[in-house]
């Protein structure tokens, strides 16, 4: 069972992100940069798959050079080689350009299950699944909470809200997964060490066979045309509970006409 | 004027047309005049038809066959795609629901447009607001390539009606084989509630640690049902099995926007933050007086949850 995890690096949630004034894309140099904490759950996920099924587990990554860092996390969780997209004509591509190098990257590697997070932390899209499904002509399992694997068909159980859809698909089929899927590993000393000497292939735009001109932010099919801080919320009121607590939450919500 | 086209989001089993819907059926009159789009299994255009009509929509496209609610995703997107491309709408809206932003990527890809997901508002020249990094951030953009296909947050707009004709046109649908790879074979209902949606309330009372106990969300619940509104919960407090997942808010949770958000012992963190920040009207109740919460909130209460909210719930109640 030979398995690609898809993993982006993004700007760490917990401290403050920005645009970059220059281009309006996002300030990656700057900011404090980590795996997508998404993609953890499915780079254990594959690592589950592969337990049971045996197999390699392939990360792949299209992004600049800071984003070594995430592959060697995927690494040292136990990933066995990983495939790194970076050329400087890719800056500033969107989505719809992103998904057209993750195929052509995903065609020259074999795989029979692809994994990704369910959703980027940056641009929190959760497209890229559908997105790999159209362009590859693989079945999309997306948004799973649980992954069964079982003689050339995967089967998820889709989180909704309420519940759940049980979708089967037979592979090689593209699954992304939430944070209710499993609980990631945390790599182990042995496993820091060991991803130091796993293979990283680079590849550029020209291995692939992807026309530069086609990507990046000058033939990019969207564009930020500005942007701006949310504006500051006038400050509120702040009434410590004396008894009267409830009292004036409720003359509040009566001020504004909701009870 | 140029015709945009809406795909219809529609409840399940014959329970009519979504509120999302409405709002992207108003949201689209920016644009030109919307025609909605109804994908589902026979018979299901009969029964939303009207209030597609009453909302705007000039044309209801119907598009029924019986398969199409067997396979994920795949097939609305491929019907879709073929409508676009024999109408050549102006744009295209699609509420953004998980499955309506998937619609909107493989669209994208079918017809090579730009697509724009969870946009709060459509301007007139086509421009979109979106609300970036956990909302705070606000964009402007613009799809640059072939038709703007948008998906639209759910509660960013007012839908109102704007009685149109509502002509039904049938659509031909054959689905290819590779629409058919992914096979639906069960939905499964887990939690049943009587309380609104928790992405389409407009009041959502969310707990966190700091209720403390799975039993004591009882208040939580008892303030929401005073209010009629929808439950939420904090990372923490799901991690620490008070709160099923399906109802955590903020950056792995849903994003919420509703008229009023009680955020009732959560502390604020920025991933939190995330998913409400946008919400019209902010209120929390925290014993903690440095709480970041209270940054954003309108109205704050420094106390402790356990009195004040029941005591507020009794106030609620017996005001009506
Ligand atoms: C990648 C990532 C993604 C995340 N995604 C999400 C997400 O989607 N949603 C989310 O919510 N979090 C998310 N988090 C977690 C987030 O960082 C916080 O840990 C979480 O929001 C804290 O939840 P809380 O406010 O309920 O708990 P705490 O931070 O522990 O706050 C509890 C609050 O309750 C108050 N309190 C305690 N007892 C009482 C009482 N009796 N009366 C009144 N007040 C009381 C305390 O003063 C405190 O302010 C994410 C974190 C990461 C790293
Ligand atoms: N540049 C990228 N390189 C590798 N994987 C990506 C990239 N962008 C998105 N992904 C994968 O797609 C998932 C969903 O991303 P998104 O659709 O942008 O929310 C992420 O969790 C990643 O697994």
């Amino acid at each position: 069972m030979n398995i690609v995890v898809l993993v982006k690096q993004v700007p760490d949630s917990g401290s403050e992100r920005k645009l970059d004034p220059a281009d309006n894309t996002v300030a990656r140099a700057s900011s404090d940069n980590v795996i997508n904490e998404m993609d953890e759950y499915a780079i254990e996920e594959a690592l589950t798959v592969k337990e049971a099924h045996g197999g390699e587990v392939t990360v792949l990554t299209v992004g600049p050079d800071t984003a070594t860092d995430a592959i060697r996390k995927a690494l040292s969780m136990g990933a066995d080689k990983a495939v790194h997209v970076v050329d400087e004509a890719l800056h500033g591509s969107d989505a719809v350009q992103t998904s057209a190098v993750l195929a052509a990257a995903l065609s020259q590697l074999e795989y029979d299950l692809v994994l990704c997070g369910a959703e980027a932390t940056d641009s929190q899209m959760s497209v890229m699944p559908a997105l790999l499904s159209e362009r590859l002509g693989i079945p999309q399992l997306s948004g799973a909470r649980k992954l069964t694997v079982e003689g050339g068909t995967a089967r998820i159980e889709r989180q909704t809200d309420g519940g759940y859809w049980a979708v089967e698909a037979p592979l090689p089929a593209i699954v992304s997964t939430w944070d209710t899927i499993n609980e990631p590993r945390y790599p182990s000393f042995k496993g820091i060490m060991a991803a130091k000497k796993k293979p990283v292939e680079t590849r550029s735009l020209g291995d692939l066979g992807v026309d530069p001109s086609t990507v990046g932010l000058a033939a990019a099919t969207t564009q930020v045309l500005d942007f701006a801080g949310r504006p500051p919320k006038g400050e509120g009121v702040k009434v410590p509970d004396e008894g009267d607590g409830a009292q004036k939450f409720v003359e509040f919500l009566a001020s504004q006409k909701i009870v | 004027m140029a015709e945009v086209l809406v795909l219809a989001e529609l409840n399940p089993a014959g329970g009519g047309v979504r509120k999302t819907t409405l709002e992207a059926l108003t949201a689209a009159r920016a644009l030109g005049e919307p025609s909605a789009v109804v994908i589902g299994a026979p018979g299901t255009a009969a029964g939303v038809k009207d209030a597609l009509a009453e909302y705007g929509a000039a044309t209801v496209y119907v598009a029924e066959t019986p398969e199409i609610d067997d396979y994920l995703v795949a097939p609305k997107a491929e019907v879709l795609a073929s409508l676009v491309q024999e109408k050549s709408p102006a744009a295209v809206v699609v509420p953004s629901s998980p499955e309506g932003k998937e619609i909107a990527a493989r669209v994208a890809v079918k017809i090579g447009s730009g697509f724009l997901t969870d946009v709060t508002e459509i301007a007139a020249d086509g421009t979109a607001t979106q609300v970036a990094f956990a909302g705070a951030t606000i964009v402007h953009s613009k799809v640059t390539a072939g038709i703007p296909i948008y998906t639209l947050r759910g509660n960013s707009v007012t839908p109102e009606p704007a009685p149109a004709a509502g002509t039904e046109q049938q659509v031909t649908v054959s689905l290819s084989d590779s629409a058919k790879l992914a096979r639906v074979v069960d939905r499964v209902v887990e939690q049943k509630s009587s309380r609104p949606e928790l992405t389409e309330a407009s009041i959502v009372v969310s707990g966190g640690r700091g209720v403390a106990s799975a039993e004591n969300f009882s208040i939580i619940e008892a303030l929401a049902d005073s209010l009629g509104a929808a439950v939420g919960a904090s990372r923490a407090a799901v991690d620490s099995g008070f709160y099923p997942h399906s109802f955590q808010v903020g950056q792995t949770g849903k994003t919420v926007s509703p008229q009023l958000y009680v955020a009732v012992g959560i502390s604020g963190a920025i991933q939190h933050r995330a998913g409400m920040q946008t919400s019209k009207t902010i209120v929390a109740i925290n014993k903690d007086p440095e709480a970041p919460i209270f940054e954003l909130a309108d109205f704050g209460v420094v106390g402790d949850l356990n009195t004040v909210v029941p005591a507020a719930t009794e106030q609620i109640t017996a005001r009506k």
